[in-house]
């Protein structure tokens, strides 16, 4: 069963075709998954106040129902630590197709994972889990599993990935947290199943594994292109 | 619903028999199952007629008898009448061999079929199928006799979508001695599909491992092949074609294009334990050595060989396919050391592999095998028996076969398939112990047991 606030997320992005980030963070925060502390504002003052507040490097994106995949538009700026560094990609982003604010996030450092998740035709919701953020379809290096998931089948997951020295810690780095990044995709894996008739695919990517915290730094959730009627509302291939 | 009068009749009807193309399938059909099996069979030709100075019934409803199952080879388009004078006799299933469905894009008389069936309770196999073989039962290849080579008897059960498939593998499986409790080609499986066939073969008493060729699922219908397969509690082996197909993965979201279709398949077989064969010849031997053991290793192999050539070649097989060849435990090769012969003590090489060399004899082989199998990092051993050296007996196959039952533990043999050494592969093969004709051959039925590993 959908909680009513995934619900209503759901259904207020149906027309669009795909959630937006902030929306598809609040549906991962609802069902129990970590997100980084963030400010979704358009005035320069709150990002500010939000920049002091962490007292580290914030990364800021543009949040636009034009702009499916961000990084194609330069609509993300990490590692900014300065008022004046700020100011300036933050009007930046302001200028581009259909921004309606700036999502402003704490930036975590931590091994970059990918988790998706895909309704597969022949077996319904599937996990995805990979190593590698951005570059992760050049090493395809995953594991694909079918949801809802058990606590064995996320180590038998890890276990199957040939870069799986890099969550256990790689000299002398820190290693990922287990007992977290399991709970995270079984929780993950229920929500799947809860977002089956709606949902086509979804990426969490990166998420960033420390040894204390998954945290969910991008979110994106592709919906069904076919509307319950049956009429075509959105093809994500012509965006 | 009952599959029983199905695929174990005692009366068939088969109608499209004809009085003047003796090549006919229903005629092929008819006539080996009337003069060499069990099953009493009646041909039915609309027309009448004789055939073999026989009668042809008109229709099924002329029959006196009561039909546990009707073979139906006549043209796509008569076929849902036929099919309807069959529900109508009380005929409880049927094989549907006409082609000319959805295959041929004739969606619509497809569903009418299945639409008439479903309404009727009536199961049906195909169509567009070769249909059952049930070794000394019954037999509605439309294949003659003399062409095919049959498997004997045995306990795997293989379904196939594809009829030309099923025919090579059963040519496969005779030649490995695999025997088979039923083999079904579902062809277009309008009614009958895989999952029906895993609710069949999981109370079937005769099949002990459950094999399929696919091509593809329906929509949801791979979970719930994955679901019925974990109930079962029997191994059940997969090979599918149409890896390559690429699907929708030029999509939208990095998630989709790296979970492309085959990907899933193969890493949910993999997930719930259900054996994924990359090809033909490891379908073959994963069913051969599920046939003899139907429990899960982890994969750590010992390996017994009498020359270091073979032993080399199987260590290495054996990590390409992701199983462990482990170091022995110190007591056991102290055991091994102190019981073979004086003349081999200082020649032989004592470790994984174990190569005994050519001077062995048959007790230094059998105590190997035994202490080999007490090890407990051994979950299973690779007999690599090249019988040319002098001191292996005739009776090595049955000697190690009864070792490997003794101490519990599976045991794969290589013995080259040659008729001269027949002897010894029976020896092993009648005990239940699987052989194979090469080195690779034998750990891929190791690796059989590994896909199959309880989760």
């Amino acid at each position: 069963m959908l909680k009513k606030k995934i619900k209503t997320l759901i259904e207020a992005h149906k027309d669009l075709g795909w959630v937006l980030e902030p929306s598809a963070k609040a549906i991962m925060k609802a069902q129990g998954l970590d997100i980084p502390e963030f400010v979704l504002t358009g005035s320069f003052e709150k990002a500010e106040k939000f920049l002091k507040k962490i007292k580290g490097p914030v990364v800021i994106k543009a949040v636009s129902k034009k702009i499916l995949h961000k990084t194609e538009y330069q609509a993300v700026v990490t590692g900014i630590t300065t008022s004046r560094h700020l100011k300036k990609e933050m009007e930046r982003l302001q200028g581009l197709e259909g921004c309606e604010a700036v999502l402003v996030e704490e930036m975590v450092q931590g091994l970059e994972v990918i988790i998706g998740a895909k309704n597969d035709f022949q077996f319904g919701p599937v996990v995805v889990l990979g190593i590698g953020g951005t570059s992760v379809e050049i090493y395809n290096d995953t594991a694909i599993r079918m949801a809802p998931l058990k606590p064995g089948d996320v180590l038998s997951m890890v276990d199957s990935l040939k870069a799986k020295a890099l969550l256990f810690g790689y000299r002398g780095r820190d290693g990922v947290n287990m007992e977290v990044l399991t709970d995270t995709l079984v929780r993950f894996s229920h929500l799947i199943m809860a977002l089956e008739k709606d949902m086509d695919s979804l990426d969490l990517n990166p998420v960033i594994c420390t040894k204390d915290r998954c945290i969910i730094a991008d979110a994106r959730i592709i919906l069904k292109k076919e509307a319950h009627d049956g009429s075509q509302v959105y093809d994500a291939t012509k965006i | 619903m009952e599959l029983k009068y199905l695929f174990k009749p005692s009366t068939m009807a088969v109608i499209g028999v004809s009085t003047s193309q003796d090549n006919h399938p229903a005629n092929v059909i008819y006539t080996k199952n009337n003069l060499r099996y069990p099953v009493k069979t009646f041909p039915v030709n609309p027309k009448g007629g004789m055939l073999h100075r026989e009668k042809l019934y008109r229709n099924i409803a002329d029959i006196e008898e009561s039909i546990d199952m009707a073979v139906i080879a006549v043209r796509a388009e008569f076929v849902p009448k036929v099919m309807e004078d069959c529900i109508q006799k009380g005929v409880k299933g049927a094989v549907i061999v006409s082609g000319g469905f959805a295959e041929a894009g004739n969606r619509a008389l497809q569903q009418r079929l299945t639409d008439i069936a479903r309404a009727a309770g009536f199961p049906f196999v195909g169509p567009n199928c070769l249909g059952i073989y049930a070794p000394d039962h019954v037999d509605t290849f439309f294949l003659p006799g003399e062409r095919i080579i049959r498997p004997k008897k045995g306990n795997v059960g293989f379904i196939s979508q594809s009829g030309g498939v099923l025919v090579d593998q059963m040519v496969k499986f005779a030649g490995q001695g695999i025997g088979v409790s039923l083999a079904v080609s579902i062809g277009n499986k309008a009614f009958i599909r895989e999952t029906d066939m895993l609710d069949w073969f999981a109370r079937d008493i005769e099949t002990k491992v459950i094999a399929f060729y696919v091509e593809g699922f329906e929509k949801g219908e791979g979970r719930l092949f994955i679901q019925k397969a974990e109930q079962c509690g029997k191994p059940v082996v997969i090979l599918k074609a149409g890896k390559s197909k690429k699907g929708r993965e030029a999509v939208s979201s990095h998630t989709a294009s790296l979970a492309g279709d085959y990907r899933v398949f193969s890493d949910i077989m993999k997930q719930h334990c259900v054996a994924e064969a990359d090809n033909e010849y490891e379908l073959t031997s994963f069913c051969e050595a599920l046939s003899c053991f139907q429990k899960g290793i982890q994969g750590h192999i010992g390996v017994l060989s009498l020359s270091g050539g073979h032993g080399v070649i199987a260590v290495d097989a054996c990590e390409l396919h992701g199983m462990t060849v482990p170091r022995l435990d110190p007591g056991t090769m102290e055991a091994i050391r102190e019981r073979v012969s004086p003349e081999i003590r200082n020649i032989i090489s004592l470790g994984n592999p174990l190569d005994l060399t050519g001077s062995s004899v048959d007790n230094d082989i059998v105590t190997a095998a035994t202490h080999l199998a007490r090890d407990k990092g051994i979950e299973c051993l690779l007999a690599l028996l090249i019988p040319y050296s002098p001191g292996v007996s005739a009776d090595i196959g049955a000697k190690l076969s009864q070792v490997a039952r003794n101490e519990g533990k599976p045991m794969i043999a290589y013995v080259p398939n040659e008729e001269k050494y027949r002897i010894i592969i029976e020896g092993f093969e009648l005990n239940d112990i699987p052989v194979a004709s090469s080195v690779d051959g034998a750990v891929l039925m190791a690796k059989a047991l590994k896909r199959c590993r309880p989760c």
